[in-house]
Protein backbone atom coordinates (compact mmCIF):
# COMPACT_ATOMS: atom_id res chain seq x y z
CA UNK A 1 0.00 0.00 0.00
CA UNK A 2 2.72 2.26 0.88
CA UNK A 3 5.66 0.98 -0.78
CA UNK A 4 7.58 3.54 -3.37
CA UNK A 5 9.12 2.14 -6.24
CA UNK A 6 12.59 3.76 -7.37
CA UNK A 7 11.43 3.95 -10.67
CA UNK A 8 8.15 5.28 -10.47
CA UNK A 9 9.51 7.92 -8.38
CA UNK A 10 11.94 8.86 -11.16
CA UNK A 11 8.31 8.79 -13.64
CA UNK A 12 7.00 11.24 -11.25
CA UNK A 13 9.97 13.58 -10.52
CA UNK A 14 10.38 13.83 -14.85
CA UNK A 15 6.37 14.32 -14.98
CA UNK A 16 6.86 17.11 -12.67
CA UNK A 17 9.72 18.49 -14.52
CA UNK A 18 7.10 18.30 -17.62
CA UNK A 19 4.68 20.21 -15.87
CA UNK A 20 7.14 22.84 -14.74
CA UNK A 21 8.53 23.09 -18.41
CA UNK A 22 5.78 23.09 -20.66
CA UNK A 23 3.72 25.34 -18.65
CA UNK A 24 6.55 28.10 -18.13
CA UNK A 25 8.16 27.03 -21.35
CA UNK A 26 8.21 30.74 -23.16
CA UNK A 27 8.51 32.23 -19.86
CA UNK A 28 12.46 30.52 -19.06
CA UNK A 29 13.62 33.04 -21.56
CA UNK A 30 14.20 36.92 -21.01
CA UNK A 31 15.32 37.75 -24.63
CA UNK A 32 13.48 39.93 -26.10
CA UNK A 33 11.56 38.98 -29.35
CA UNK A 34 8.13 39.55 -30.72
CA UNK A 35 6.19 36.37 -32.42
CA UNK A 36 5.41 36.64 -36.17
CA UNK A 37 2.00 38.38 -36.71
CA UNK A 38 0.40 35.44 -38.50
CA UNK A 39 1.13 33.10 -35.08
CA UNK A 40 -0.32 36.13 -32.88
CA UNK A 41 -3.16 35.69 -35.02
CA UNK A 42 -3.44 32.11 -34.78
CA UNK A 43 -3.33 31.97 -30.60
CA UNK A 44 -6.99 32.96 -30.46
CA UNK A 45 -7.66 29.75 -32.13
CA UNK A 46 -5.46 27.48 -30.01
CA UNK A 47 -6.83 26.80 -26.74
CA UNK A 48 -10.70 26.10 -28.10
CA UNK A 49 -9.02 23.74 -30.52
CA UNK A 50 -7.11 22.32 -27.41
CA UNK A 51 -10.19 22.06 -25.37
CA UNK A 52 -12.13 20.32 -27.93
CA UNK A 53 -9.41 18.15 -29.27
CA UNK A 54 -9.02 16.63 -25.65
CA UNK A 55 -12.58 15.99 -24.99
CA UNK A 56 -13.63 15.48 -28.55
CA UNK A 57 -12.52 11.69 -28.55
CA UNK A 58 -13.98 11.14 -25.12
CA UNK A 59 -17.31 12.10 -26.34
CA UNK A 60 -17.60 10.53 -29.97
CA UNK A 61 -15.10 7.32 -29.35
CA UNK A 62 -14.78 6.50 -25.56
CA UNK A 63 -17.88 7.47 -23.95
CA UNK A 64 -19.27 5.64 -26.97
CA UNK A 65 -22.60 8.02 -27.68
CA UNK A 66 -21.23 7.37 -31.97
CA UNK A 67 -18.66 4.74 -30.83
CA UNK A 68 -21.46 2.59 -29.49
CA UNK A 69 -24.03 3.54 -32.26
CA UNK A 70 -21.18 2.26 -34.46
CA UNK A 71 -20.12 -1.15 -32.54
CA UNK A 72 -24.26 -1.61 -31.81
CA UNK A 73 -25.90 -4.58 -34.40
CA UNK A 74 -29.30 -2.88 -34.03
CA UNK A 75 -27.98 0.61 -36.07
CA UNK A 76 -26.57 -2.11 -39.10
CA UNK A 77 -30.09 -4.35 -38.24
CA UNK A 78 -32.24 -1.25 -38.92
CA UNK A 79 -31.07 -0.37 -42.33
CA UNK A 80 -31.33 -3.84 -43.57
CA UNK A 81 -34.33 -4.60 -42.07
CA UNK A 82 -37.27 -5.19 -44.87
CA UNK A 83 -39.71 -2.21 -44.62
CA UNK A 84 -42.89 -3.75 -43.40
CA UNK A 85 -40.90 -4.59 -40.08
CA UNK A 86 -39.41 -1.16 -39.60
CA UNK A 87 -42.26 0.55 -38.18
CA UNK A 88 -42.19 -2.20 -35.13
CA UNK A 89 -38.57 -2.16 -34.55
CA UNK A 90 -38.61 1.62 -34.20
CA UNK A 91 -41.54 1.34 -31.81
CA UNK A 92 -39.53 -0.85 -29.53
CA UNK A 93 -36.79 0.84 -29.26
CA UNK B 1 -4.49 48.50 10.20
CA UNK B 2 -1.31 47.98 8.09
CA UNK B 3 1.28 46.47 10.27
CA UNK B 4 4.89 47.46 9.47
CA UNK B 5 7.31 45.35 7.81
CA UNK B 6 10.58 44.22 9.55
CA UNK B 7 13.61 45.70 8.92
CA UNK B 8 15.84 45.32 5.82
CA UNK B 9 16.64 41.58 5.92
CA UNK B 10 20.54 42.60 4.95
CA UNK B 11 20.92 43.93 8.57
CA UNK B 12 19.73 40.12 10.15
CA UNK B 13 20.76 36.81 11.75
CA UNK B 14 19.42 34.40 9.46
CA UNK B 15 16.73 33.36 11.80
CA UNK B 16 15.32 37.02 11.36
CA UNK B 17 16.08 36.92 7.86
CA UNK B 18 13.83 33.60 7.46
CA UNK B 19 11.05 35.79 9.37
CA UNK B 20 11.23 38.73 7.56
CA UNK B 21 10.93 36.71 4.04
CA UNK B 22 7.94 34.98 5.81
CA UNK B 23 6.62 38.30 7.33
CA UNK B 24 6.67 39.55 3.33
CA UNK B 25 5.27 36.06 1.88
CA UNK B 26 2.40 36.98 4.25
CA UNK B 27 2.18 40.37 3.33
CA UNK B 28 2.00 39.48 -0.46
CA UNK B 29 -0.50 36.37 0.38
CA UNK B 30 -3.14 39.04 1.70
CA UNK B 31 -2.50 41.54 -0.41
CA UNK B 32 -3.50 39.45 -3.34
CA UNK B 33 -6.39 37.73 -1.59
CA UNK B 34 -7.66 40.91 -0.65
CA UNK B 35 -8.32 42.41 -3.74
CA UNK B 36 -11.62 41.70 -4.96
CA UNK B 37 -10.71 40.43 -7.99
CA UNK B 38 -9.29 37.48 -6.67
CA UNK B 39 -12.52 36.54 -5.11
CA UNK B 40 -14.23 37.01 -8.82
CA UNK B 41 -11.23 34.43 -9.93
CA UNK B 42 -12.21 31.98 -7.41
CA UNK B 43 -15.95 31.97 -7.91
CA UNK B 44 -15.70 31.71 -11.76
CA UNK B 45 -13.06 28.69 -11.06
CA UNK B 46 -15.24 27.08 -8.78
CA UNK B 47 -18.03 27.57 -11.23
CA UNK B 48 -15.96 25.16 -13.40
CA UNK B 49 -14.75 23.19 -10.81
CA UNK B 50 -17.50 20.82 -9.37
CA UNK B 51 -17.53 19.11 -12.88
CA UNK B 52 -13.42 18.80 -12.68
CA UNK B 53 -13.12 17.68 -9.47
CA UNK B 54 -14.83 14.55 -10.78
CA UNK B 55 -12.44 14.57 -13.34
CA UNK B 56 -9.85 14.79 -10.38
CA UNK B 57 -11.40 12.12 -8.70
CA UNK B 58 -11.34 9.52 -11.55
CA UNK B 59 -8.01 9.95 -12.18
CA UNK B 60 -6.59 9.31 -8.59
CA UNK B 61 -9.11 5.73 -8.57
CA UNK B 62 -7.15 4.75 -11.89
CA UNK B 63 -3.94 5.50 -10.50
CA UNK B 64 -4.58 3.26 -7.75
CA UNK B 65 -6.13 0.56 -9.68
CA UNK B 66 -3.14 0.64 -12.13
CA UNK B 67 -1.57 -1.06 -9.02
CA UNK B 68 0.30 2.26 -7.87
CA UNK B 69 0.86 2.17 -4.22
CA UNK B 70 -1.21 5.24 -1.94
CA UNK B 71 2.37 6.52 -1.62
CA UNK B 72 3.23 7.16 -5.30
CA UNK B 73 -0.30 8.39 -5.77
CA UNK B 74 -0.44 11.22 -3.54
CA UNK B 75 3.09 11.84 -4.92
CA UNK B 76 2.36 12.16 -7.93
CA UNK B 77 -1.31 14.09 -7.82
CA UNK B 78 0.57 16.62 -5.34
CA UNK B 79 3.62 17.32 -7.77
CA UNK B 80 2.81 16.66 -11.56
CA UNK B 81 -0.79 18.16 -11.21
CA UNK B 82 -1.96 17.53 -14.22
CA UNK B 83 -5.18 15.61 -15.05
CA UNK B 84 -4.22 14.63 -18.69
CA UNK B 85 -0.71 13.66 -18.58
CA UNK B 86 -1.30 11.53 -15.30
CA UNK B 87 -4.06 9.78 -17.14
CA UNK B 88 -1.89 8.70 -20.71
CA UNK B 89 0.97 8.09 -18.19
CA UNK B 90 -0.41 5.64 -15.74
CA UNK B 91 -0.83 2.70 -18.64
CA UNK B 92 2.35 3.41 -19.26
CA UNK B 93 3.95 3.17 -16.27
CA UNK B 94 1.40 -0.22 -15.12
CA UNK B 95 2.83 -1.49 -18.64
CA UNK B 96 6.68 -0.81 -17.43
CA UNK B 97 7.19 1.50 -20.83
CA UNK B 98 10.37 2.65 -20.99
CA UNK B 99 11.06 6.06 -18.86
CA UNK B 100 11.43 7.99 -22.29
CA UNK B 101 8.06 6.85 -23.60
CA UNK B 102 6.20 7.95 -20.04
CA UNK B 103 7.56 11.47 -20.25
CA UNK B 104 7.16 11.82 -23.98
CA UNK B 105 3.62 10.97 -23.57
CA UNK B 106 2.97 13.40 -21.03
CA UNK B 107 5.32 16.02 -23.01
CA UNK B 108 2.59 15.76 -25.94
CA UNK B 109 -0.32 15.64 -24.19
CA UNK B 110 1.17 18.70 -22.12
CA UNK B 111 2.32 20.44 -25.71
CA UNK B 112 -0.90 22.51 -25.17
CA UNK B 113 0.68 24.00 -21.92
CA UNK B 114 3.42 25.20 -24.16
CA UNK B 115 1.29 27.09 -26.70
CA UNK B 116 -0.47 28.55 -23.25
CA UNK B 117 2.55 30.08 -22.27
CA UNK B 118 3.75 31.40 -25.31
CA UNK B 119 0.07 33.14 -24.88
CA UNK B 120 0.94 34.14 -21.36
CA UNK B 121 4.34 35.30 -21.86
CA UNK B 122 3.37 39.09 -22.07
CA UNK B 123 1.33 39.01 -19.47
CA UNK B 124 4.15 37.34 -16.86
CA UNK B 125 7.14 39.13 -18.36
CA UNK B 126 6.89 41.91 -15.77
CA UNK B 127 7.64 38.90 -12.91
CA UNK B 128 10.91 37.68 -12.11
CA UNK B 129 11.89 34.45 -13.44
CA UNK B 130 11.07 32.44 -10.50
CA UNK B 131 8.03 33.84 -10.14
CA UNK B 132 6.82 33.36 -13.83
CA UNK B 133 7.28 29.65 -13.41
CA UNK B 134 5.75 29.12 -10.19
CA UNK B 135 2.75 31.01 -11.62
CA UNK B 136 2.71 29.43 -14.55
CA UNK B 137 3.12 25.88 -13.13
CA UNK B 138 -0.40 26.51 -11.14
CA UNK B 139 -2.05 27.76 -13.82
CA UNK B 140 -4.18 25.02 -15.53
CA UNK B 141 -6.67 24.96 -18.62
CA UNK B 142 -9.54 26.59 -16.87
CA UNK B 143 -7.89 28.97 -15.39
CA UNK B 144 -5.85 29.99 -18.54
CA UNK B 145 -8.93 29.96 -20.34
CA UNK B 146 -11.33 31.91 -17.47
CA UNK B 147 -7.56 34.51 -17.59
CA UNK B 148 -7.48 34.98 -21.16
CA UNK B 149 -11.03 35.83 -21.67
CA UNK B 150 -11.86 37.89 -18.96
CA UNK B 151 -8.21 39.71 -19.76
CA UNK B 152 -8.08 40.10 -23.55
CA UNK B 153 -4.42 42.49 -23.33
CA UNK B 154 -1.79 42.21 -21.13
CA UNK B 155 -1.39 44.67 -18.24
CA UNK B 156 -0.22 47.80 -18.86
CA UNK B 157 0.05 49.63 -15.28
CA UNK B 158 0.39 48.21 -12.06
CA UNK B 159 -3.19 48.39 -11.30
CA UNK B 160 -3.37 46.05 -13.88
CA UNK B 161 -0.71 44.16 -12.74
CA UNK B 162 -2.43 43.73 -9.38
CA UNK B 163 -5.53 42.82 -10.48
CA UNK B 164 -4.74 40.25 -13.43
CA UNK B 165 -2.42 38.73 -10.60
CA UNK B 166 -5.10 38.59 -8.12
CA UNK B 167 -7.71 37.46 -10.64
CA UNK B 168 -5.31 34.75 -11.79
CA UNK B 169 -4.29 33.42 -8.32
CA UNK B 170 -8.29 33.53 -7.19
CA UNK B 171 -8.87 31.11 -10.25
CA UNK B 172 -5.30 28.76 -9.36
CA UNK B 173 -5.90 28.19 -5.56
CA UNK B 174 -9.53 27.28 -6.21
CA UNK B 175 -8.31 24.84 -8.65
CA UNK B 176 -5.90 23.26 -6.69
CA UNK B 177 -7.41 23.21 -3.78
CA UNK B 178 -10.47 21.22 -5.45
CA UNK B 179 -8.42 19.10 -7.49
CA UNK B 180 -6.60 18.06 -4.34
CA UNK B 181 -9.16 17.79 -2.13
CA UNK B 182 -11.12 15.38 -4.89
CA UNK B 183 -7.81 13.36 -5.66
CA UNK B 184 -7.18 12.84 -2.45
CA UNK B 185 -10.40 11.05 -1.79
CA UNK B 186 -10.68 9.50 -4.54
CA UNK B 187 -6.92 7.59 -3.86
CA UNK B 188 -8.12 6.89 -0.68
CA UNK B 189 -11.58 5.69 -1.70
CA UNK B 190 -9.86 4.48 -5.25
CA UNK B 191 -9.71 0.62 -4.01
CA UNK B 192 -12.99 0.19 -2.16
CA UNK B 193 -15.00 1.40 -5.33
CA UNK B 194 -16.43 -0.63 -8.41
CA UNK B 195 -13.72 0.56 -11.73
CA UNK B 196 -16.15 1.91 -13.64
CA UNK B 197 -18.91 4.45 -12.75
CA UNK B 198 -17.90 6.22 -16.03
CA UNK B 199 -17.41 9.83 -13.08
CA UNK B 200 -14.18 11.22 -15.70
CA UNK B 201 -17.41 11.69 -17.79
CA UNK B 202 -18.50 14.51 -15.64
CA UNK B 203 -14.83 16.49 -16.26
CA UNK B 204 -15.29 15.83 -19.99
CA UNK B 205 -18.92 17.76 -19.82
CA UNK B 206 -17.43 20.53 -17.82
CA UNK B 207 -14.76 20.94 -20.75
CA UNK B 208 -17.34 21.10 -22.95
CA UNK B 209 -19.31 23.92 -21.06
CA UNK B 210 -16.04 26.00 -21.01
CA UNK B 211 -15.26 25.26 -25.07
CA UNK B 212 -18.74 26.54 -25.89
CA UNK B 213 -18.22 29.88 -23.86
CA UNK B 214 -15.05 30.56 -25.90
CA UNK B 215 -17.41 30.10 -29.30
CA UNK B 216 -17.45 33.88 -29.79
CA UNK B 217 -16.70 33.98 -33.70
CA UNK B 218 -17.19 32.17 -36.10
CA UNK B 219 -14.09 31.40 -36.88
CA UNK B 220 -13.39 30.20 -33.46
CA UNK B 221 -16.30 27.67 -33.88
CA UNK B 222 -14.43 26.58 -37.32
CA UNK B 223 -11.45 25.82 -34.87
CA UNK B 224 -13.47 23.74 -32.36
CA UNK B 225 -14.92 21.77 -35.29
CA UNK B 226 -11.68 21.32 -37.19
CA UNK B 227 -10.08 20.49 -34.30
CA UNK B 228 -13.17 18.02 -32.84
CA UNK B 229 -13.06 15.83 -35.86
CA UNK B 230 -9.00 15.67 -36.04
CA UNK B 231 -8.62 14.51 -33.17
CA UNK B 232 -11.21 11.79 -33.61
CA UNK B 233 -9.56 11.14 -36.94
CA UNK B 234 -6.38 10.89 -35.44
CA UNK B 235 -7.33 8.95 -32.29
CA UNK B 236 -5.52 6.15 -33.72
CA UNK B 237 -1.79 8.12 -33.34
CA UNK B 238 0.46 6.87 -30.40
CA UNK B 239 1.22 9.02 -26.93
CA UNK B 240 -2.22 10.87 -27.80
CA UNK B 241 -0.57 12.98 -30.40
CA UNK B 242 -3.89 13.68 -32.28
CA UNK B 243 -4.44 16.38 -29.77
CA UNK B 244 -1.17 18.20 -30.64
CA UNK B 245 -2.03 17.40 -34.47
CA UNK B 246 -5.77 18.59 -34.12
CA UNK B 247 -4.57 21.42 -32.40
CA UNK B 248 -2.26 22.61 -35.56
CA UNK B 249 -4.29 21.74 -38.22
CA UNK B 250 -7.44 23.58 -36.19
CA UNK B 251 -5.08 27.24 -36.01
CA UNK B 252 -4.13 26.90 -39.77
CA UNK B 253 -7.48 26.32 -40.95
CA UNK B 254 -9.01 28.90 -38.83
CA UNK B 255 -5.82 31.28 -40.18
CA UNK B 256 -6.36 30.43 -43.63
CA UNK B 257 -10.35 31.11 -43.61
CA UNK B 258 -9.67 34.44 -42.11
CA UNK B 259 -11.12 37.34 -43.76
CA UNK B 260 -8.07 39.01 -45.73
CA UNK B 261 -6.52 41.63 -46.19
CA UNK B 262 -6.67 42.39 -42.25
CA UNK B 263 -7.93 46.17 -41.66
CA UNK B 264 -5.14 48.31 -40.35
CA UNK B 265 -3.87 48.47 -36.96
CA UNK B 266 -5.42 44.98 -35.68
CA UNK B 267 -4.18 42.58 -33.84
CA UNK B 268 -5.13 39.41 -31.77
CA UNK B 269 -5.99 41.22 -28.81
CA UNK B 270 -8.47 43.24 -30.67
CA UNK B 271 -10.72 40.14 -31.92
CA UNK B 272 -10.51 38.66 -28.82
CA UNK B 273 -14.69 39.12 -27.23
Amino acid sequence: MHELDGWTLLAILGMTAISVITRGFFFISEREWTLPEWAQRGLQYAPIAALTAVIAPDILLTEGVVGAVLRDARTWARWRRPVSTSGVGAAVT
Amino acid sequence: MIMPLPPDPGELPARGRLGAWLARRVDTWARTARHPLFWVGAREMAGVSIGLTAWAFMTSVAMVKSGMSITESVLMSLLVFAGSAQLAAIPLIAADAPLWVVLAAAFCVNLRFVVFSLHLRPYFMHLPRFKRLYLGYFTGDVTYVLFTRRFPRPPETEGQRRAQGSYLWGGNVTNWVFWQSLSMLGIFLGAALPSRWGLEFAGTLALLAVACSMVTTRLRALSAITAAAAAVVLFGLPYRLNIVAAIAVAVAISLYAEPRPPAAGDDAGARDA
